[in-house]
């Protein structure tokens, strides 16, 4: 009975959660079909806005950007932050790593303002002293986003590592291989789906930077969260709203294909410990 | 046991061994600097150095601020006039009743939206462990995917639920509850709703991973033993879920204390948050020192609990 009462709960709540992480953001969509300016208030079907988002010049403009920076980005940091990750699980005690393991952890939780305004007066006092960088804008963004990205990448790798056991890397050792051969035969293709996640997380985690980027960035140079914020800080806007369902759709699409992806892996490796077990 | 000359051959053996080992040992450590040398220098010089960038301009004259560079020359020039200069601003925040105000006003908008996360959160994760295999991974993506979707438009779904033309409003009155339009966009209430919205699976995630690795046989345990439900909740699950807890409050606590969005496009004016004034003081005001001093001070509040996140994160990994 007790029991019944606590699953009737939890699946209640269950359900509410969803409900609100989810309805907001029908609503979102619903509404990018709607005929009426203002909107909230139904108006009739109507695919015009999509229409209106895809004349303008400047959406194109900022969808290039921040598709450049996002990839340039998780490019760089998945790099940076697989190596601060080999070098946190696999080099045991050596001098500074208490500061290097907090520079790491930092950027996941520091307010972005912070790091904003603290990336623009560095890039402002270098122009000072180096005359670098002339200008602010691809380069200075690119630069903030990797700084913060690759903390995320160092912390999934960390964690792959930590689980991964090291015989593989030291069979090889055993046989022969030099340090470099083993990082390059062993462990970086066993790290393989780990760096992957962690670009895809990267490019994602820049296309969404608002606060940084705007700190960063020059004249002219308007990524997507940028232009998204000066238009609905005036009010909503139904072709904000068919920029949203596009955004959601592509995400969706992406995240079911991952999902299918492991599914079936997961499907070939249990028919695998099958076949080896009848075998 | 063995004839001399083995014996011979043997540390022959040992000693080109060895020698081999060492260089090994050298060419790795080449190689571990090398690997090393790349992300801590990255870091070194975009993540560290601008902090202390941000300390020397916060302790620099804001009257010299008008022409943005000056502060930190004249600041290494004339050293002795630092002392004057670091009270200056420090000051200046601590008597304008604004920004002891808006302080105060952060910390307690953060902690309250970190207990409501909290309650959304935890029957969640809880509801999520203890499903069966196939539910439990379509909520954990379920939750998962708002993550990848853009935070700015999630916040902006909001405007249009809770506008006074908005589809709350619409939906109320046609029902006939109420008549005139609520207020509900662009007051603390907003602000709440876009916090709790936004951040909630950042609870929800460490308190499910938390949840995950634990013996739930021991609330059976508990319940053989005559506890009451209530009991064992509070006396086995909680404690047991504690590190979760913290993790995931911290999540949302730290970056909720420093939120800009939230409260500029829920909150209107209304809602003072010192990620806001940071901002305007920064871009609107262009007072550089006084926004350098914002964000040192906001630093300060949030190093203890940055500091204990980091703690527990290092804990967890080095736990798999």
């Amino acid at each position: 009975m007790n029991n019944a009462k606590r699953s009737y709960f939890l699946i209640t709540t269950t359900c509410f959660g969803i409900a609100f992480l989810y309805v907001p953001m029908i609503l979102l969509v619903f509404y990018s079909f709607n005929k009426s300016r203002i909107v909230p208030v139904w108006g009739g079907f109507s695919t015009k806005w999509y229409g209106v988002l895809f004349e303008s010049e400047e959406v194109w403009e900022a969808v290039g950007l921040s598709l450049k920076v996002a990839t340039v980005n998780a490019t760089f940091a998945m790099l940076l932050g697989t190596l601060a990750g080999l070098a946190l699980v696999r080099f045991g005690r050596f001098k500074g790593r208490t500061l290097f393991t907090g520079m790491i952890t930092a950027p996941l939780v520091m307010p972005e303002v912070i790091t904003g305004l603290s990336l623009l007066l560095l890039f402002i006092t270098l122009k000072e002293f180096i005359g670098w960088p002339d200008s602010r804008g691809f380069t200075t963004i690119t630069i903030a986003h990797i700084t913060f990205s690759m903390a995320y990448v160092a912390v999934i790798i960390q964690s792959r590592l930590a689980g991964m056991a090291q015989d593989l890397e030291e069979a090889a050792m055993d046989l022969g291989a030099k340090p470099f051969r083993v990082l390059t035969d062993i462990t970086l293709p066993l790290l393989a789906p780990g760096m992957l996640a962690g670009w895809l997380l990267a490019f994602t985690l820049s296309l969404d930077d608002l606060i940084i980027a705007s700190f960063v960035t020059g004249p002219g140079a308007v990524t997507l969260p940028i232009l998204i914020y000066s238009r609905i800080r005036l009010g909503l806007r139904p072709d904000i709203n068919a920029l949203a369902t596009i955004i959601i759709l592509a995400v969706a699409i992406g995240v079911l294909i991952a999902a299918w992806i492991m599914f079936r892996q997961q499907k070939q490796r249990e028919l695998e410990l099958k076949m080896s077990e009848e075998a | 046991m063995s004839t001399p000359a083995e014996a011979l051959t043997e540390s022959e053996t040992s000693l080109k061994d060895r020698l081999l080992h060492r260089l090994m040992r050298l060419a790795q450590d080449r190689w571990r600097t090398l690997i090393l040398m790349v992300p801590f220098g990255w870091l070194l010089l975009f993540f560290l150095a601008p902090f202390f960038i941000v300390l020397k301009i916060s302790l620099a004259e804001t009257v010299i601020a008008s022409p943005p560079f000056t502060p930190m020359i004249d600041w290494v020039d004339e050293g002795i006039m630092h002392i004057r200069v670091v009270v200056d601003n420090f000051a200046y925040l601590w008597e304008d009743d604004l920004y002891v105000k808006t302080y105060l006003n952060s910390l307690k908008i953060s902690s309250i939206s970190t207990i409501l996360c909290l309650l959304v959160g935890y029957p969640m994760a809880y509801a999520i462990v203890r499903a069966n295999h196939t539910t439990k991974h379509v909520l954990l993506m379920l939750v998962i995917l708002p993550f990848w979707t853009s935070f700015l438009l999630r916040v902006y779904a909001w405007m249009g639920l809770l506008a006074d033309q908005g589809t709350i409003n619409n939906l109320l009155i046609a029902i006939g509850i109420i008549d005139e339009p609520l207020r509900m966009l662009y007051t603390p209430f907003a602000v709440y709703v876009g916090i709790v919205y936004t951040y909630v699976p950042f609870m929800i995630l460490p308190l499910y991973a938390n949840m995950e690795k634990l013996d739930w046989t021991l609330l059976e345990a508990a319940a053989d033993l005559g506890a009451r439900p209530m009991v064992t909740f509070f006396t086995v699950t909680l404690p047991m879920t504690m590190p979760g807890i913290i993790a995931g409050s911290l999540l949302v606590f730290i970056p909720a204390t420093g939120e800009y969005v939230i409260p500029d496009l829920l909150g209107g004016g209304n809602v003072l948050m010192i990620g806001r004034i940071l901002y305007n003081e920064f871009n609107a005001n262009i007072d550089w020192p006084v926004a350098s001093a914002v964000a040192i001070a906001l630093l300060l509040v949030l190093v203890l609990p940055m500091m204990l996140y980091q703690h527990i994160q290092a804990k967890q990994v080095e736990g798999e």
